[in-house]
Order: C-alpha cells, then structure tokens, then sequence
C-alpha cells in the first residue's frame, strides 16, 4: 500500500470522523438508533481501515495486541460488574434501579455503563480477530523461511501445518 | 409503491445470490458477498429495524468481507472448477425450499400486533418502558435494561469467540505446528 496516495489520504481524513461517529453512535444509543454493538463494531472497523491501509506492525504499535486482549476481556468485566455493584446495592443481579438514589437515574446510569462495555467487548475483539487472521499469514510466511509462495497454495486444505514439512 | 420497493429489494437479493453462486472468482463473491450484506441492511430499514440495519452494514458488508478476505489470502484457495451435475443437492434445496415457503404462508404477518411474539412480554415492555427507564429507544431500554441478561450472555459469546479465534490462529500457532513436527 506505500503508493496508494488517494487511499492513503481519504483514509487519514476518514478514520477520525469514523471514530468520532463510532463514540456518537455509542452514546446516543439512547435516543436514536445504535448502541455498544454497533458502535463497537464501528470503532473496531475504524482500527482495521487503519491496519488495511497503513500495514499491520504500524497499528500494533499504535494499540498492541496485548492491549486488545485485555480490553476484550475488561467490556464483559465491565458489564458483569454492574451486575456484581447492583447486587452490593441491595438489588437483584443486573437491576439498575438501585445503582442511585433515583430509579430512573439509576437505569440511565446502568446502561449507559452496560453498553460502554458491550462496545468495547465488540471493539476490541473485531481487531483482535482482524490480528489473528492478518498475522497467522505473517508468522507462516517467517516460517517458510526461503521456501517461495507456491508452498501456500499447496497447503490450502484446512490444515496448513501439518502439511509443511 | 411500498410493494415496488419491497419487491425490487427482495429481486435484488435473489440477483446478489444467483451471482455469488456463478462467480468463479473467490475474491469477486467475497466482494458480492459484501454488497449482498449492504442490501439486506437496505432491507432492514425499510422493515423499520434501523439498529439491526446499522450491524449488518458495519459487520456484514464492512468487517466480515475483510475476514472473508484475509482467509482467502491465508489458505491461497483456488476455486476447483467442477462441470459434473450433481441432482441430488439441487432436489434436497428444493424440496427444503418449498416446505420453507409453504411453513411461511401460516405465520402472522410481519409487524402484526396481534401476533403471539408481539403479545407476551412486548406490551409491559412497551408500556413500562417510558416511567420506568425513560430513554426514547425502547430498543435500548429491552436490550440492555429488560433483556439485560441476554445481552450480557451475548458478549460473552462474542469474547469467547475471539478466544476460539486467538486459539485457533493467534500467537501460539508456532508452539502447537513445532509440537506436531516432534
């Protein structure tokens, strides 16, 4: 992708209005259409531009693959933990209502903390799948060695480890 | 003019999919396969499901096809070429197909409301949603405060997917092929 200066520039302008629109759509889901799902996939697809445009070891130094493991994991902490305060708090598992002194306000507050976590589950595990698929081809290729790419089109039955031997 | 709409978009459908079956080239049908995705989200806003709508576009026609993608170009698949007519398949599809239309001509129509899904649960939800949650998308409100356990078990499939995924293709793919060799 070095010469590619038109995708290279619309996508520079793109990805922040992408991410911008991904936090909108996260945090507006209360009033329109949208919510962490959506918004997390946005936000992951924003990332994934970035990696298809700019190469993979560029975005692994701007979020590395150790940081998108953890974050998969902290959206359903997140989440399973305003479970765990609700419980604390004298409610049923999951029952906003008591995270405040006012009901209402407590939902608000509670979803509003579900769907930040659903977001950034949904986020964080579309780059990392995007990390998985992308590098399995890096780390084959390191693996060949100087065996040339033909080897790759040999072994395009489900299991291309077994085959290379 | 609704039926038009309707009708053309469901046409169009049917298009996307006799294609993805007679292309020859993967990267094409990956690529078809995308745009089919962006036309069922078509579907969905004219259905009035605007959140589902929005998920299918970002994930079926954004991220999916880049998976779709990145596999090809893992396994290098080449499309084998296969002239001989295999009847078999072609009767069992049909059959299923006709027994699928036929089943759909019992169910209720689509937004009826008095069918039986719209007369459980919706009503309270619909009615409670406003003194008890009130946010104006009652979609967000079943999704995450109703339905706040269903959600929380569907994160936990997408986490556990992205494991299987990291399991499967992720870093210590080196470790287990050295393991095999032995």
């Amino acid at each position: 992708m070095e010469h590619h200066i038109v995708l290279r520039v619309v996508a520079k302008l793109l990805i922040p209005i992408i991410l911008l629109f991904a936090l909108y759509v996260q945090f507006h889901g209360d009033y329109g259409p949208g919510g962490g799902f959506q918004a997390g996939v946005i936000f992951g697809a924003g990332f994934i531009l970035y990696a298809l445009i700019f190469g993979l070891q560029t975005t692994k130094q701007v979020i590395s693959p150790s940081f998108v493991h953890g974050m998969s994991g902290a959206g359903v902490l997140l989440y399973a933990g305003v479970g765990v305060i609700s419980l604390f708090r004298g409610g049923n598992y999951l029952d906003y209502s008591v995270l405040l002194s006012d009901p209402v306000h407590g939902q608000h507050l509670g979803i509003m903390l579900i769907e930040l976590g659903v977001g950034i589950t949904v986020a964080f595990v579309m780059v990392s799948l995007f990390y998985a698929f992308a590098g399995y081809r890096q780390i084959e290729l390191r693996k060949q060695g100087s065996t040339k790419q033909n080897d790759v089109a040999q072994a395009s039955d489900a299991d291309p480890n077994g085959k290379r031997q | 003019m609704v039926a038009i709409v309707d009708f053309a978009l469901l046409a169009g459908l049917a298009v996307w999919a006799l294609g993805i079956v007679h292309l020859r080239s993967l990267f094409g049908a990956a690529m078809m396969f995308g745009i089919y995705s962006l036309h069922c989200a078509l579907i969905f806003v004219v259905l009035d499901a605007v959140d589902v709508a929005f998920t299918e576009a970002a994930v079926g026609a954004g991220i999916s096809t880049v998976l779709i993608l990145s596999t090809l170009a893992i396994t290098g698949a080449k499309l084998e070429v296969r002239h001989s007519r295999a009847m078999m398949p072609l009767l069992i599809t049909g059959v299923i197909g006709a027994a699928l239309i036929y089943a759909s001509l019992d169910m209720p129509l689509v937004g009826d409301p008095s069918a039986p899904a719209n007369l459980h649960v919706v009503p309270r939800y619909l009615q409670g949603s406003a003194a008890e949650i009130n946010i104006p998308n009652v979609v967000t409100s079943v999704l995450a405060s109703y339905r706040g356990y269903d959600t929380l078990g569907e994160v936990t499939v997408i986490f556990t997917a992205g494991i299987g995924v990291l399991c499967l293709l992720g870093r210590h793919s080196r470790k287990r092929s050295r393991r095999r060799r032995e």
